[in-house]
C-alpha cells in the first residue's frame, strides 16, 4: 500500500463504485435518463457504457413512472438494478413504484420476494435554477417503511454506500447533491462498502453536537472550524444514512455535549431534522441542557434570483451562528 | 375455469358472514382469460397481476389452499397473511405478484421481462391488467419502452367493460383498446376472453413471438365479470352499487366460458358428462378442505407485526 491515499472527486468515487460492482455482479445494472451523457449524471457513469454495453447501461426515454418501476420489476425478478434520476423533481412521477411498490413489496408478500433496487436520486441546485430544479425530498422517503435513504458527503462515502446500497436486498434511496460532486477526498481503490445506518463523527467536540447531511455535512464542518476560533468545540456528527438513523451514536453525542443543532437540506416542516428533534427529545431530554434546535430550508419553494437564493441555502456561516446561540444560551424563535 | 370458477364462488358466504375480511375482487366469468393465457406460458414464464388476481394466480400454478388461506389472512397464506387477496404471490411458478395500484404492475412486469432480456433466459412476462389500467399514463410509457427495447412482455388487457364503478364509455371516447398499442408499433388483438381456446391461441402466438426475440404484443380479451368489482355484490341496477343493467348481465351470463366450454367438449367428445362432473367434484372437495384449512390456521402473530420490512 502506497502511504499517500488516492484522492478523487465524489463523482468518480461513485463512478468506481459502479464499475466496481457491475464488473463482479452480472445482475447489476443501470439504467436512467442521462446515463451516457455528462450534461445529466456528471461524471458519475463515465465509461460504463464503453466497458458493459447497452444491455447493461440503458439511457431511458423521459417516463420516470415506467423506468423506475423497470427497475423494481427486475429486482423483484433477481436483478440490482441501480435507477438513476438526474433530478429529484422528475422522480415525483417514480412515487407509486418506489413508494406503493418497492416499499412495500417484500411486506405484502410476507417477506418471500425481496427488492434489492438503488434508487439514486441527484439533487441538483443552485445557479438561479428556481423551484422545480432544486429540490431535495428526501425526508418524504425516510417517512415510508421498507425504504432506506442514505445520503453520503464525502468521495469515500459515496463510493463505500453506493456499494453497500446496490448490495443491499432492499430498495435503498442513494441520495446525493451534484454540490458535492467535485468535493475530493481519500477513497481507497479497492471494493469496500460503508454500512447502511451508521453515522461517522467528523469532529469531536463537548459544547454541541451539530448532526448534518449530506452537502449540509461540507458546511457543518466549515461552521466547527470557525467555531473553534471563537473557543466553542463543536462534535459533528455526519448521519450519512437517514432510515435507518444511528440513533446509538447520535444519542452518545448529545448526551456528552447537551446540545443539539440539526443541519438538514430540505425543508422544515415536518422534515427530516423535525424527526431527528423528535428522537432526541423522546430518548434524551435529561441530557438537554437547551431546546434541540433546527436549521433547514425555509418553507419557502426555491427561488431563481441570486438574492433570494442567497437567503435562502443556509451555509457554514448561518450554522455557526445558530450553533453559537444554543451553546450561548440564546434562543431566538426562528433560525 | 372450473376451479377458478368455484373457488371464487365459494369466498361469497365467507365474506357476507365476515370470516373473510380483506376486499376480494371476484374473477367469476373472467376465467378463460386466466386459464388460456397460463396455458400458453411455462413455469418459469413471470406473470404479474393486479386487484383481481385469483384466477391469474392459480392458473399460473400457485397453491390454492395457500391462496385461501391468504383471503383469510392467515400465517400459512401465500404471503403469510400480509397481503390478503390483493397480494397474491408464488415465486416458485413464475407468479411475483399482484397489486391494487391501477397500472401499477405494468412497469414491474416491464422490468421482469428487462431482467430476461438482459440474462437473455428465454422467459416470458404477462402483464395482467383491466380496461380501467388504459386511463394510466404509465401503461403508454410501458409500451414505448417495451417496443424500444424488444422486450418479451404481453400486456394483456382484461376488458370487462367497467372501470370500477366507470362503464368504459364514461372512460374512453374510444373503446377499442386493442389499437392503443399500434402507434408505438406493437400488434394489438382483440380476441373473445370468454373462449378459453381463442385466448390460448392469442396467448401462445404472443408467447412464441416473444421467444424468437419478436417483442411485445398487446391483447385485449373481451369480457364480463358477473360478479361486481369488489365482493359479491353483483352491481345490478336496483342493487346496493346500482351500475349494470340487468339485461346486460343477463347476456353476458349467456356467454359464461365455462359452459361454453363444456358444450364444446362435450359436442366433440373430448369428454364426457361424468368426466366433467369428477373434474367439479374434486374441485369442490379441494376448495372445501382448503377453507377448513384456512379456517383452522392461525393468524400472524401480534408480536411479529414488524417482521418482513426489510430483507436481511
Amino acid at each position: 500500500m502506497s502511504s499517500r491515499p488516492r484522492i478523487l472527486p465524489f463523482c468518480l468515487a461513485i463512478n468506481e463504485a459502479l464499475h466496481q460492482t457491475m464488473a463482479r455482479d452480472r445482475s447489476v445494472f443501470v439504467i436512467g435518463q442521462g446515463v451516457k451523457s455528462p450534461w445529466y449524471v456528471g461524471s458519475t457513469c463515465r465509461d460504463l457504457l464503453e466497458t458493459y454495453g447497452p444491455a447493461r447501461v440503458i439511457d431511458t426515454p423521459v417516463s420516470e413512472n415506467a423506468i423506475t418501476g423497470t427497475a423494481v420489476g427486475a429486482a423483484i425478478a433477481g436483478m440490482r438494478p441501480v435507477v438513476v434520476h438526474p433530478r429529484m423533481d422528475f422522480m415525483m412521477y417514480a412515487m407509486d413504484p418506489i413508494v406503493n411498490e418497492a416499499a412495500n413489496w417484500h411486506y405484502m408478500c410476507g417477506g418471500r420476494l425481496s427488492v434489492p433496487v438503488t434508487i439514486w436520486a441527484i439533487v441538483n441546485r443552485g445557479g438561479e435554477q428556481a423551484a422545480q430544479h432544486s429540490q431535495s425530498i428526501h425526508a418524504w422517503f425516510a417517512h415510508v417503511p421498507g425504504l432506506k435513504v442514505v445520503m453520503p458527503s464525502t468521495p469515500h462515502d459515496a463510493k463505500g454506500l453506493m456499494v453497500s446500497a446496490i448490495r443491499d436486498p432492499n430498495p435503498v434511496m442513494f441520495v446525493d447533491d451534484r454540490w458535492l460532486h467535485n468535493i475530493e477526498g481519500p477513497v481507497p481503490e479497492r471494493l469496500y462498502t460503508v454500512p447502511i445506518g451508521r453515522a461517522a463523527i467528523r469532529r469531536l467536540g463537548s459544547d454541541v453536537t451539530l448532526a448534518s447531511t449530506s452537502y449540509m455535512s461540507v458546511e457543518t464542518s466549515k461552521a466547527a472550524e470557525a467555531l473553534l476560533r471563537e473557543g466553542i468545540a463543536a462534535e459533528v456528527v455526519d448521519l450519512r444514512t437517514i432510515k435507518p438513523l444511528d440513533e446509538g451514536l447520535l444519542l452518545k453525542s448529545v448526551r456528552k455535549t447537551g446540545r443539539l443543532l440539526v443541519v438538514d437540506g430540505g425543508w422544515r416542516t415536518c422534515g427530516f431534522a423535525a424527526e431527528v428533534a423528535a428522537l432526541v427529545s423522546e430518548s434524551a431530554f435529561s441530557a438537554l441542557k437547551a431546546p434541540v434546535r433546527r436549521l433547514t430550508l425555509p418553507d419557502v419553494p426555491a427561488p431563481a434570483s441570486r438574492s433570494l437564493e442567497k437567503a435562502y441555502y443556509p451555509d457554514w456561516r448561518d450554522i455557526a451562528r445558530a450553533a453559537k446561540r444554543l451553546v450561548r444560551g440564546d434562543h431566538p424563535r426562528s433560525t | 375455469m372450473i376451479r377458478i370458477r368455484l373457488c371464487e364462488e365459494s369466498f361469497v358466504e365467507p365474506i357476507l358472514k365476515r370470516d373473510v375480511i380483506c376486499p376480494v375482487h371476484l374473477y367469476s366469468g373472467q376465467e378463460a382469460i386466466a386459464a388460456g393465457v397460463c396455458a400458453a406460458l411455462k413455469p418459469r414464464d413471470y406473470v404479474f397481476g393486479n386487484h383481481r388476481s385469483h384466477g391469474h394466480y392459480l392458473a399460473k400454478g400457485g397453491s390454492l389452499r395457500a391462496m385461501v388461506a391468504e383471503v383469510y389472512g392467515r400465517e400459512a397464506g401465500c404471503s403469510r397473511g400480509r397481503g390478503g387477496s390483493m397480494h397474491l404471490i408464488d415465486p416458485e411458478n413464475g407468479m411475483l405478484g399482484s397489486a391494487p395500484i391501477v397500472a401499477g404492475t405494468i412497469p414491474l412486469a416491464l422490468g421482469a421481462a428487462l431482467a430476461a432480456a438482459i440474462r437473455r433466459d428465454g422467459r416470458v412476462v404477462v402483464s395482467f391488467f383491466g380496461d380501467g389500467a388504459t386511463g394510466e399514463g404509465a401503461l403508454y410509457e410501458s409500451l414505448n419502452f417495451a417496443a424500444l427495447r424488444s422486450l418479451p412482455i404481453m400486456f394483456v388487457c382484461e376488458n370487462n367493460l367497467y372501470a370500477t364503478h366507470m362503464p368504459i364509455r364514461a372512460c374512453r371516447p374510444r373503446v377499442s383498446i386493442h389499437k392503443i398499442a399500434i402507434p408505438f408499433g406493437i400488434t394489438g388483438r382483440r380476441v373473445d376472453g370468454n373462449d378459453v381456446l381463442a385466448v390460448y391461441e392469442a396467448a401462445s402466438r404472443a408467447a412464441d413471438r416473444c421467444r424468437k426475440g419478436g417483442g411485445p404484443s398487446f391483447l385485449e380479451f373481451m369480457t364480463y365479470r358477473l360478479r361486481g368489482h369488489v365482493g359479491p355484490d353483483d352491481n345490478v341496477w336496483g342493487a346496493h352499487t346500482d351500475l349494470r343493467p340487468r339485461a346486460e348481465v343477463m347476456r353476458w351470463r349467456k356467454r359464461d366460458p365455462i359452459p361454453r366450454f363444456e358444450g364444446l367438449l362435450l359436442r366433440t367428445r373430448a369428454a364426457d358428462r361424468s368426466l366433467l362432473d369428477r373434474v367439479n367434484r374434486q374441485a369442490g372437495q379441494e376448495i372445501e378442505a382448503a377453507h377448513r384449512f384456512a379456517r383452522e390456521a392461525p393468524l400472524p402473530r401480534r408480536s411479529e407485526l414488524k417482521r418482513h420490512v426489510f430483507s436481511a
